[in-house]
């Protein structure tokens, strides 16, 4: 039984900083047809620039806030100057751009911070709490609440506010919104920018359990970009889904199967749900916008 | 009459330069000496402190003289850490700047693929990377400066026996280095008289191990093995005290640095670990042979770089002093009886250990390179 909740634990934590990640793929892949894989970056960039601030002697909560806002400015500078220019090309290439883009980062990374490992402290201490035999670290539950806040006021956002209705006829219809006077360039420029604010706060809360580093985007991406399928891409709910599944598939695979073939286990599990569900758990039936 | 005078003169100032040639040539003629490092890229950490090391030491000899009273000349190379590139580098060296030997290779990965270079122009080479497949088989031009991941396993595995421990959970990274560790370890564990009672892997990138300790946990292992180098140990230090596990942990060389300690931070405390003694330079007892080199290196190092010293940097030093022993010890500069001077290096004491080369070993290493130590209070410590 404690095993069992150990696992879990595991996995929820893990799967949070994955669901956070596939959030931000889709908050921009529902406004813009792009898939971004940039969105990995905009996590090392939240920890990355906390860490360095902190060093620089702010405190955490000053340099988490700074950290988010400089990740929000990489996000709108990455519309602006790569995705805003290559408007209506194909979804091939815009994804070949933030893949571009993505590279970029990392290397600037490299050359603003430097190549270690870095840490942050834990937000409230290291000492960790046992529950009926198993133990959590209290910024488990950080990620944990963080992602839940996170997802409440993204839903609060999208559903409660007419920018965020804005977004939704985005999504819906592009040429339909445009029609109705929304200017979906810059609903476009704001999933962007929102993305990079998750991204960022996912990088924030995970910097102290996960350690942060130049490169570690590239992992991340892959692990959102798998859970956004298979909790459906486009869907937040899905998104959110997807990303805890995959944590606790790779924890129960390492757990009472093979930590050899974890990974393994996890993508066999997408796979076949996808063979089923080809939209994902959560996904909508692929509509042709004309 | 003029004519005649300025072709007298002519012919003197000729005389004249051609003596100061040949007497520049036979008193200082530098020897060309290679080294191809991964300065940047992802083993930069490695390659680094090698390349600063090289230079300061070749500095350094040639103020005292040079070898055989000739200045070294040292050629470097950026390979990035990518092998194609180390090899046309290697290529370069011995084709273009006619080096007489060649110190570096940071990573097994670009050493194994200038080997052959060096091999087919007889030139020696004393790599600075790890991988046993360096010298194993041996290779007659190939010497490598490092000890071996299977000695680190066969250090570990002489302190459980020593503390009574048969049975042995092992966890490594699926990383190059945590592989070939793990590797060794199972090989060479029946040895020691060493059961692995368990074996979870990990990737490199995973931040989460506590379903594959959990397992551990529950098996009949006496002790802990994590062999990985970079965040993984970090990692499971780290989920090893949340899950409050009190058996004893063991990592392995590969987190020989002070980044370890501050990933780690108090979850390290306790952990044991085989290192070059380097680390505990100071703390060696006086009377250590190797306490004067470590001490002397560490200083330079510092002073010179304002920056820590690491086993690594070591690792070089090792290998362009034995490499200018060698040099004086030949009595000549060219590249076969260079590599029968090192092939012949006897008690020569570095910052890995005592180094004797013989045919058959162009390590040159045994187990008293190793140290067992052992962190105490956010420091290393020599384990009791």
């Amino acid at each position: 039984m404690s095993e069992l909740l150990q696992f879990l634990f595991s996995g929820l934590t893990v799967g949070a900083i994955y669901a956070l990640v596939a959030l931000g793929f889709t908050l921009v892949y529902r406004a813009s047809d792009v898939v971004n894989f940039a969105q990995g970056e905009f996590v090392m960039l939240g920890g990355m620039t906390t860490v360095f601030l902190v060093q620089l002697g702010l405190p955490i909560p000053a340099a988490a806030v700074l950290a988010v806002l400089a990740t929000i400015a990489v996000g709108l500078l990455l519309h602006r100057l790569a995705i805003e220019p290559a408007r209506g090309a194909g979804a091939v290439t815009l994804v070949i751009i933030t893949i571009g883009a993505s590279i970029f980062l990392r290397g600037a990374a490299q050359v603003v911070f430097d190549k270690q490992l870095h840490q942050l402290p834990a937000f409230s201490g290291d000492a960790p709490v046992t529950v009926l035999g198993a133990t959590i670290l209290p910024q488990s539950f950080w990620i944990l609440g963080g992602t839940a806040a996170l997802v409440v006021l993204l839903w609060a956002f999208i559903n409660r506010t007419l920018v965020g209705k804005a977004v939704i006829a985005t999504a819906g219809n592009r040429l339909a919104a445009r029609l109705v006077g929304i200017d979906t360039g810059r609903i476009v420029g704001l999933s962007f920018a929102l993305s990079a604010a998750i991204g960022a706060v996912a990088g924030i809360l995970a910097a102290p359990i996960t350690f942060t580093s130049y490169d570690i985007g590239t992992m991340l991406a892959l692990k959102g970009f798998a859970a956004a399928m298979l909790g459906g891409m486009g869907s937040p709910v899905g998104a959110v889904a997807g990303g805890l599944l995959l944590g606790l598939l790779e924890a129960l695979g390492a757990g009472y199967l093979s930590s050899t073939y974890k990974d393994a286990v996890a993508f066999v599990v997408i796979l076949a749900v996808l063979f089923a569900m080809p939209n994902g758990l959560f996904g909508e039936a692929v509509r042709e916008r004309v | 009459m003029m004519t005649s005078l300025s072709r007298r003169c002519l012919l003197a100032a000729t005389a004249a330069l051609t003596l100061s040639f040949s007497g520049a040539a036979s008193a200082a003629e530098p020897i060309r000496i290679g080294a191809v490092l991964s300065v940047t890229g992802p083993a930069a950490f490695l390659g680094d402190p090698e390349q600063k090391t090289l230079e300061l030491y070749v500095k350094r000899i040639n103020e005292a003289g040079g070898v055989l009273g000739r200045p070294l000349q040292l050629v470097v190379y950026d390979d990035g850490g990518d092998a194609s590139k180390a090899k046309t580098f290697a290529q370069r060296l011995v084709e273009e700047d006619e080096v007489v030997a060649m110190v570096g290779g940071t990573s097994t990965g670009t050493t194994m693929a200038m080997i052959p270079v060096f091999e087919d122009a007889g030139i020696p080479f004393i790599s600075l990377a790890g991988g046993i497949e360096i010298v194993e088989p041996v290779n007659p031009h190939v010497f490598k400066m490092p000890h071996t991941d299977r000695m680190a396993c066969q250090k570990i595995f002489e302190d459980l026996k020593a503390r009574g421990f048969t049975k042995l959970g092992l966890i490594s990274g699926t990383g190059g280095f945590g592989a070939s560790m793990r590797k060794q370890c199972t090989a060479v564990a029946p040895d020691y008289g060493i059961t692995i009672v368990a074996d979870e892997t990990y990737g490199p990138k995973d931040t989460d191990v506590t379903p594959q300790l959990t397992k551990i946990r529950g098996s009949a292992a006496q002790a802990v093995l994590n062999a990985d180098f970079g965040q993984g140990p970090a990692v499971v230090t780290r989920n090893y005290r949340q899950l409050g596990i009190d058996l004893p942990l063991y990592q392995s060389h590969g987190v020989a640095s002070k980044q370890f300690i501050e990933l780690a931070g108090e979850a390290a405390n306790g952990a044991r670990l085989p290192a070059a003694a380097l680390l505990v330079a100071d703390k060696l007892p006086d009377g250590d042979p190797q306490k004067k080199v470590l001490v002397d290196y560490k200083t330079a190092f510092e002073n010179a770089f304002k920056q820590p010293v690491s086993t690594f940097g070591g690792h070089a030093y090792d290998g362009i002093m034995i490499l200018k022993s060698a040099i004086e010890r030949a009595g000549s500069t060219e590249p076969g009886a260079i590599r029968d001077a090192i092939e012949a290096t006897k008690g020569f004491v570095g910052t890995a250990g005592v180094f004797n080369m013989t045919p058959e070993d162009h390590m040159g290493l045994d187990l008293s390179a190793f140290r067992m130590l052992e962190i105490k209070n956010g420091d290393w410590a020599l384990a009791g």
